[in-house]
């Protein structure tokens, strides 16, 4: 394992992380740090980790009975795996958006409400000015500005996955946690889920799971090499596209397996 | 399989005799055909299979066709043949088919049934569906596991108890208990209610289990993602999602409800007057049906008039069919 010294400022750090799903241990000493307000995308085969590792930083897999978290994972001053930490507050600094677009059966209004709304919001001119804001940043505004009160399950895909983006920002993350947002879409909605993730690094940390070594090469600004639960190879993406340490990583680059 | 073949074609031509050339364009049609002759079996299966299926089919809609026709010819015989009102039936408060009232027209006043019909369905409704669907969440949320190796064999158990013996629980239980806690003789709709609301619990609760689980597990991820508690997950996202499939649910317990007899015809009192209170004995379109069956005669108004009480049923029945089958289309589209 490698890591990088040049990265200054860190937000998310993991300290010997392991994970276990039972008795498979899924998560093998991980020690990451994540710089803010930058991209990171973690690669890898299928299988070695990825989502488990990104599910671990908002105790998302807390849900899943007969799992076991050792190490710490620091966000700022606290250690998010505490059992003092509350998981429903630590999900509103950390947000989420999943490979496929669970959009919620309601409204598009509602579905970026939602968030604000079960945080306390009632104003109905606060929501109407939330729910503009993050589907403007969500570059979806000029879409649905006039079907607001459309149910949302009607959208393309791929306004579907910005709407879940656009929905996930207006809890007014820190951190924004994306397991292969793009992989299910088609190329143009790629190409715009992948604009829209550039824009909002100016705002968030972003850590995004991709199988697609061009899209990491195109907005990550670090890469890191997951293989059989470790941490193979972490750096700038720049060095690991061109100048990879291991032969694993080089390979699966260039697909040789995965 | 070639040989096979031809060695069949040298029988056919033993036992027909047939000439040469027929012979030969035998054989080619055979040989080209064969892949195609061993499938027409199959084939022929498949034909045998799928008129028998249509045969089924045909047979359960005939009989249905049958069934639709009887009631409908019988129960508007009352109207027709024995010029009763169609008026007096819906807002009558006597029901005395036998006699005629001033007018000549017989007395058919099924107002007191349809009130008590729609009085035990609304209020057993509305007291089993918070219950049932609070049933549903409890073993689909909160306790998966026990929910399942103890409510759900539970249930299945509950759904399959005959309504007599819910009804004989109702007149031993439920009747004696209301005796002493208001007046009256415990009989009445009170009684019907709790006893009908029983008995449709397990199915509502069954069905909202259904409508709850099949609310897709990324719905609840992405709520509990955005920083949700459980609670309001199950409240703002689950409830929502499967609130057309609980409304199914609810509407499957009111259409048992509406069309059980023997459990309510035991507790209810059967009065044919409009009570003025739930505890006092009253009737339903059901229970007058199952008293008055045994004593009418074929062909005379008494026998038409319960006809009539049983088109209102059936068309009642079709009601909540239709609504059903509406909730569900919505909820596909
Ligand atoms: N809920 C679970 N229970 C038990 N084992 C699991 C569970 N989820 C994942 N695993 C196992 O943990 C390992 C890592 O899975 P994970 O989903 O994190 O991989 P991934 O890198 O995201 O793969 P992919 O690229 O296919 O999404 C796999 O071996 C997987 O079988
Ligand atoms: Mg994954």
């Amino acid at each position: 394992m490698n890591v990088v010294n040049t990265i200054e400022q860190s937000v998310i750090q993991t300290e010997n992380l392991q994970f276990y799903y039972g008795t498979h241990h899924a998560l093998k000493n991980i020690n990451l740090k994540f710089e803010e307000k930058r991209i990171t995308a973690l690669i890898g085969p299928s299988g070695c980790g990825k989502s488990t590792f990104l599910r671990t930083m908002n105790r998302m897999n807390d849900l899943i009975p007969g799992v076991k978290t050792e190490g710490a994972i620091w966000i700022g001053k606290e250690n998010i795996t505490d059992s003092s930490i509350d998981p429903v507050e630590l999900r509103k600094k950390v947000g989420m958006v999943f490979q496929h677009a669970s959009v919620f059966p309601f409204s598009i209004y509602e579905n970026i409400a939602y968030g604000p709304r079960i945080h306390g919001e009632r104003n109905k001119k606060v929501l109407d000015e939330i729910v503009e804001e993050n589907l403007r940043a969500a570059a979806l505004w000029d879409e649905v500005k006039d079907q607001l009160d459309q149910s949302a399950t009607g959208l393309s895909g791929g306004q579907q996955q910005r709407l879940t983006i656009a929905r996930t920002l207006a809890t007014k993350p820190e951190i924004l946690l994306m397991d292969e947002p793009t992989s299910a879409l088609d190329p143009i909605s790629t190409a715009k889920v992948e604009e829209l993730i550039q824009t909002l690094k100016e705002h968030y940390t972003i850590i995004i799971v991709t199988h697609n070594m061009q899209q990491a090469a195109r907005i990550a600004d670090f890469t890191a090499f997951f293989l059989n639960g470790e941490v193979k190879e972490y750096g700038q993406t720049a060095t690991i596209f061109s100048n990879p340490l291991f032969s694993e990583t080089k390979e699966y680059i260039a697909g040789k397996f995965g | 399989m070639h040989k096979e073949l031809s060695q069949k074609s040298d029988y056919n031509l033993q036992v027909s005799p047939i000439s040469k050339g027929e012979y030969m364009m035998a054989k080619m049609i055979k040989e080209t055909e064969h892949p195609l002759y061993r499938k027409s079996n199959k084939m022929r299966m498949e034909r045998f299979g799928k008129g028998l299926t249509f045969l089924s089919v045909a047979l359960a809609a005939a009989i249905t066709a049958a069934i639709l026709f009887l009631v409908f010819s019988k129960g508007l015989s009352t109207f027709i043949m024995n010029d009763g009102s169609v008026k007096d039936f819906f807002t009558g408060t006597t029901w005395n088919p036998a006699e005629v009232n001033s007018l000549g027209k017989p007395i058919i006043g099924a107002l007191p049934f349809l009130v008590g019909s729609l009085a035990v369905t609304g209020i057993s409704a509305l007291l089993s569906a918070p219950l049932a669907i609070g049933a549903a969440i409890f073993m689909s949320e909160i306790a998966p596991k026990t929910g399942k190796r103890i409510m759900q064999p539970v249930i299945e158990l509950l759904v399959g108890i005959p309504s007599v013996v819910y009804g004989f629980i109702g007149l031993t239980v439920v009747v004696p208990f209301l005796r002493d806690l208001f007046p009256g003789s415990g009989f009445g709709i009170a009684a019907g209610t709790i006893v009908l609301s029983v008995m449709i619990l397990p199915t509502v609760t069954s069905l909202a289990l259904d409508a709850i689980q099949a609310v897709p597990r990324s719905l609840r991820e992405a709520s509990l993602a955005l920083g949700s508690t459980r609670w309001q997950m199950i409240c703002e996202v689950v409830l929502k999602t499967a609130k057309p499939g609980l409304m199914m649910a609810v509407i499957f317990g009111m259409a048992r409800a509406f069309g059980e007899a023997l459990a309510v015809q035991m507790v209810i009192g059967n009065a044919a007057v409009i009570p003025h209170s739930l505890f006092e004995p009253a009737s339903t379109l059901t229970s007058i049906l199952t008293m008055g069956m045994g004593y009418t005669v074929m062909g005379q108004i008494e026998n038409n008039a319960l006809w009539s009480l049983a088109l209102v049923l059936l068309l009642m029945s079709l009601f909540f069919t239709i609504t059903v089958r509406m909730i569900g289309k919505g909820k596909s589209s």
